[in-house]
């Protein structure tokens, strides 16, 4: 009887698919076997000799619809067997790997059955904190080298004790080949150490262990340092408001919501709302801190949060337990934990126990460190559900470095390395079909950062066997990954492409949405903070034409100068006064509106020095953007004005606001367009007396900021659709970081649906600069592929 | 002034002002090279273009600057400048009342700092084909013996110092030029500095490199350092000392003052066991009584220079090929 050979592709590898195939194939009565390979897992099977021929078809079925949690069937494509099985039984074969493709992939949270064991007295694993297997667990925290096996990871240093052995070696158990596996007897531990490092012998405070006295201690409204999968945390009682503006204080992260963590979803359902998508999400192996929108609590409760988790934000961010460690910490929490990066403000969070220690002991009272090392950090990732589906705000633990496949045409695609922007840093390793992002590195002007995002890179260039032969980075000269891409690409004697900024946004809407290489040209909306444009002023606000080659500019924002360069993205009051200057003038403003204190203010700044650098040109280069829009509306409405302290912090506010009213908002202010020799341009100055006499007449801020989103959302809008009709375009793309404005998406994206076109948003990628690199490297590989 | 081919009208133009102001006995003979016998040691040689606007600002003109700017750069090797020379390209119809203004600062500068202006040579172009005056100045020094002073010897470990407060001049010469009217008005540092090197090599002759941070302000320096020695550098921001009014002109006009120019400081980097002593032999001279170490080398093949900041964060203080541009999205 002959057999097939059967090769399956996706995310197969590191994920327990093997003695999955092992035990579907021996229940369907195989003979045969499956082992790892460059391409993913490769089957040999025949039905032995008294079973039904269909056997292979039903191991098939199976292997989708029994597919183990961390595994992803891209295809099953089936051929006859030309060589005989040389054995009578069915058998794991040694990995074949000649080129390993697939074989990391993401932290992943804990499984329900590792839960389980651990919250079991009778199980060897009780309250054990490292208890994982195939389906749960580190990975890419853990691991220095290729292939992934356990001398490669941090966990070589644990030699497994006989029982863990025995479950690592046989195919039956659910901790088969589970390089991280380990127990009390043999893993890592964990122990609770004071701000000078001494540990603290918790069995004499009376505590059952570590991470028992480390519960009660944040009881007692104390912060503390946990070393968790890809990073610390700084976690304290988030309903104890002392706790929490100690914790900003010490961390100087004044206003940036914390993250929370809650045992479970009830906990959640107290402060937001949590419908079956977000429990979804919140529950996936992934476990991202997801968006939710803030339920109003009740007055006086003993639950409440403390109002300096979220300031001026209507949203909360949560994430469930990820790790055993977690679990067993929130387990007598009926209320949340912040759970933020161990950091302070700005920095990468730390990684090492030492460093820890030094870094962290003026920010924390306490720190539960563990000897399970992490050699790559990897942050929480954030998600928001918007426009109907979840969108990726931050891309790290749990999908990092997940592949993502690419669209038809890229099959041929050349080994591309993309370097991504400077603030949300990630970089892109493309070749033949798919794309590696890298988690999210941070702020490439921190020296810090800026080394492990080096670092970073070279280890993903080993653990992909990635030779890039085109290197591709952003068109702005200062970004340091644009240096690092020269440095590089001199060094590798390869061509470099610098890809304009909002062209990369575009391309990389089009990959997430699996947009043919070859598809005919869309136009893209990218509302974003700042990019270097062709012309060498900056962009910002752009409606692109162009496809994964080239793009053109159709219309954008009309540009208003930026006095003080970086000084005014820090400071909204100079966009403020930038765009008055542009609409008649702050001073006809004030003759206007005496009354308007928002204006007092504006004009008791500098702006003797302010209107000469306006009218000489120094330092106050012209920028076409939308984030700078929103910081001058913000300005307008007394909401950060004088300084922002986190970035983005002006336009969260205004949305947060917005969204309170907008349903109640039907008119929008007015904005008008007309042509201009590099496009359409879109003028806000029409906008500002409707928004001022507003003001002076008491409108509340927040139905203010609705006729702005609304008034906009309008204006880009039909500005949109004017380029599509003369252009004889049917899809639009959305993307830039102001589109994580989610009042502004969502009504942008109706109304271009209900205008009949095809609307294209980022998903799994970032629609800020986090998801550049993905778009750079699509562009560079494009252009190098043939037509 | 009136655009000539070396005629009359130039030979008194250069009789009236030039020896007028400059006067020294090797000018005065008139011809066309200036004769001396070279004193033991190595001899250090730097030239330098003068183009500045505007010619006169807060605290000096192009006149003091240009002898300043090549007195410096000469001392940087720890040498001790002997003679300058200058070359100036005069635009056609350039007032005569500044010329003089401006070659009498030469001369009170090189007067002052004892080093004499030797040799020189006058053009004038035509009217539209220059920018008023452009001097290129010229000097020549002798070092020391046992001194080893240059850009390549910065070690990991070396204590890294500045003789003052940075970011004057270039502030100074913008407000001037496009009247930004700040409450204070900034003076342009500029200032010979070899009187207060030759004190630094005589208390520390072990002084590793010297360099004054001009265009490209400190931050440009010591990458130019931190390059050439093939190291890193770790500063503080709450050691650079930083007048109050510059700072905050700089933080209203948006620049950042570590790139801003310098014409009276200078950044030395010597053995940590040493710096304690040269910064006491910089506080106790005039042109380094605000003196301070601001940070140290350290080992790091990328070669930044990172700087821990007022936070507690740690910014790469970058290599800026132009201009300062904004970077976040
Ligand atoms: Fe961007
Ligand atoms: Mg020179
Ligand atoms: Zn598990
Ligand atoms: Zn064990």
């Amino acid at each position: 009887m002959h057999g097939e050979r059967i090769r399956v592709r996706g995310l197969v590898q590191g994920v327990g698919f093997r003695p999955t195939v092992w035990r579907l194939a021996r229940e369907c009565g195989l003979i045969g076997d499956v082992c790892n390979d460059g391409e993913g897992v490769l089957i040999r099977a025949r039905p032995a000799a008294d079973i039904d021929p269909a056997a292979i078809e039903r191991l098939c079925e199976r292997l989708r619809t029994e597919c183990p949690p961390l595994a992803r069937i891209d295809a099953i494509e089936r051929q006859p067997l030309t060589e005989p099985i040389p054995h009578s039984d069915f058998r794991i074969r040694d990995s074949q790997i000649t080129q390993a493709r697939t074989a990391i992939v993401a932290d992943a949270a804990t499984c329900p059955d590792c839960v389980r064991e651990i919250g079991d007295p009778k199980d060897r694993r009780h309250r054990y904190a490292f208890t994982n297997c195939t389906h749960c667990g580190p990975r890419l925290s853990i691991v220095r080298g290729i292939p992934y096996d356990r001398s490669r990871t941090s966990m070589s240093v644990f030699p497994m004790c006989p029982a863990c052995r025995a479950e690592y070696g046989d195919p039956a158990n659910r901790r088969f080949h589970a390089q991280p596996n380990a127990c009390p007897d043999c893993g890592p531990r964990l122990w609770l150490v004071d701000t000078q490092g001494r540990e603290i012998d918790t069995g004499a405070t009376g505590d059952l262990d570590a991470i028992a006295a480390a519960s009660r201690l944040l009881h007692e409204g104390r912060i503390l340092a946990i070393k968790g999968i890809g990073g610390f945390h700084l976690a304290c009682d988030a309903t104890n408001a002392e706790a929490v503006a100690e914790l900003r204080r010490r961390k100087r992260r004044y206003a940036k919501p914390f993250a929370l963590m809650a045992r479970d979803l009830e906990v959640i359902e107290r402060y937001c709302t949590v419908d079956t998508e977000a429990a979804r999400i919140l529950t996936t192996a992934a476990a991202p801190v997801l968006l939710l929108n803030g339920i109003e609590p009740d007055p006086g409760s003993e639950r409440a949060l403390a109002d300096a988790i979220a300031p001026g934000q209507t949203s909360l961010g949560f994430m469930l337990p990820y790790s055993p460690l977690h679990h067993l910490l929130l387990e007598d929490w009926d209320r949340p934990l912040v759970m933020t990066s161990g950091n302070l403000s700005e920095e990468p969070q730390c990684i090492d126990n030492q460093d820890a220690v030094a870094r962290l002991s003026p920010l924390a009272d306490f720190a539960l460190l563990h000897d399970r090392a992490i050699l790559n950090r990897v942050d929480d990732s954030v998600v928001r559900v918007m426009a109907g589906a979840p969108r990726m705000i931050r891309r790290a633990r749990g999908y990092a470095p997940s592949p993502i496949g690419l669209p038809p045409g890229f099959e041929t695609a050349p080994a591309v390395l993309a370097l991504g922007g400077e603030l949300k840093s990630t970089f892109c390793l493309l070749r033949q079909g798919e794309a590696i992002l890298s988690q999210h590195l941070g702020d490439l002007e921190d020296a810090r950062t800026a080394r492990e995002y080096e670092r970073t890179l070279d280890l993903y260039l080993d653990l992909f066997q990635h030779r890039a032969q085109i290197l591709a980075v952003d068109r702005h000269p200062n970004y340091r990954s644009t240096l690092i891409g020269r440095d590089r690409a001199t060094r590798w004697q390869i061509p470099m492409v610098d890809v304009q900024h909002h062209h990369a946004h575009l391309a990389s809407t089009l990959a997430d949405n699996a947009w043919p290489l070859h598809g005919p040209p869309i136009l893209g909306i990218i509302l974003d903070g700042l990019g270097y444009g062709d012309d060498g002023t900056f962009w910002g606000g752009e409606f692109l034409i162009g496809d994964y080659r080239d793009a053109r500019r159709a219309g954008h924002l009309k540009p208003v100068a930026m006095p003080g360069g970086t000084q005014a993205i820090l400071e909204p009051w100079r966009n403020l006064f930038a765009q008055l200057e542009c609409a008649g003038g702050l001073d006809a403003m004030r003759r206007r509106h005496p009354d308007l204190t928002t204006l007092d203010a504006l004009a008791a700044q500098p702006l003797g020095v302010l209107r000469t650098m306006l009218e000489r040109g120094i330092n106050a280069p012209l920028s076409s953007s939308a984030g700078r829009l929103f910081d001058a509306v913000a300005a307008a409405l007394g909401i950060c004005g004088e300084r922002i302290l986190y970035e983005g912090q002006a336009a969260i506010e205004l949305e947060s606001l917005a969204a309170r009213c907008l349903a109640d908002t039907e008119s929008g202010y007015p904005f008008q367009t007309s042509e201009g020799p590099t496009g359409i341009q879109l003028d806000a100055a029409s906008m500002w007396p409707a928004l001022f006499q507003d003001l002076s007449q008491g409108v509340e801020i927040a139905r203010i900021s609705a006729r702005f989103h609304r008034g906009f959302a309008a204006a880009v809008v039909e500005l949109a659709l004017e380029i599509a009709r003369r252009h004889q375009i049917a899809t639009i793309a959305l993307s830039g970081g102001v589109f994580q404005n989610r009042v502004l998406l969502e009504s942008v994206s109706k109304d271009l649906s209900d205008a009949g076109i095809q609307v294209l948003l980022q998903r799994q990628v970032p629609s800020n600069d986090g998801g550049l690199a993905l778009g750079q490297a699509c562009i560079a590989a494009a252009r190098a592929i043939r037509p | 002034m009136s655009h000539g081919s070396g005629g009359r009208a130039t030979a008194q133009l250069i009789a009236e002002v030039f020896q007028a102001a400059l006067d020294n006995d090797l000018l005065a003979q008139g011809n066309d090279q200036a004769l001396f016998s070279p004193p033991p040691g190595r001899l250090v040689m730097s030239t330098d273009g003068h183009v500045i606007s505007p010619l006169f600002f807060p605290g000096g003109d192009i006149g003091c600057l240009s002898v300043h700017g090549t007195i410096n750069d000469v001392a940087m090797a720890g040498a001790r400048p002997l003679y300058l020379s200058a070359g100036f390209i005069i635009e056609e119809g350039f007032p005569l009342d500044d010329l003089v203004r401006i070659v009498q600062s030469m001369g009170e500068a090189a007067q002052s700092a004892g080093v004499p202006i030797v040799t020189g040579d006058t053009k004038v172009v035509e009217r539209g084909k220059g920018d008023g005056v452009f001097i290129t100045t010229t000097g020549i020094g002798v070092v020391p013996d046992g001194i080893q002073i240059s850009g390549d010897l910065a070690r990991p470990g070396d204590a890294i110092l500045v003789s003052g407060s940075i970011g004057d001049h270039g502030v100074a010469i913008l407000s001037k030029r496009e009247n930004l009217g700040f409450a204070t008005e900034i003076h342009s540092d500029t200032a010979a500095l070899h009187d207060l090197v030759a004190a630094m090599v005589g208390s520390v002759p072990e002084i590793h490199c010297l360099r004054d941070p001009t265009r490209g302000g400190l931050a440009t320096t010591l990458n130019e350092l931190a390059f050439q020695s093939g190291v890193g550098m770790q500063i503080r921001e709450t050691c650079i000392p930083i007048k109050s009014e510059v700072s905050a002109a700089c933080e209203l006009l948006g620049l950042d003052p570590l790139y801003v120019a310098n014409e009276g400081k200078l950044i030395a980097i010597c053995p940590a066991d040493h710096a304690e002593r040269l910064l006491a032999t910089m506080r106790a001279h005039p042109l380094g009584s605000e003196s301070a170490i601001i940070g140290a080398v350290v080992e790091d093949d990328l070669h930044f220079v990172q700087m821990e900041t007022g936070f507690g964060g740690s910014r790469i203080v970058d290599w800026l090929a132009g201009e300062q541009l904004p970077r976040i999205c």
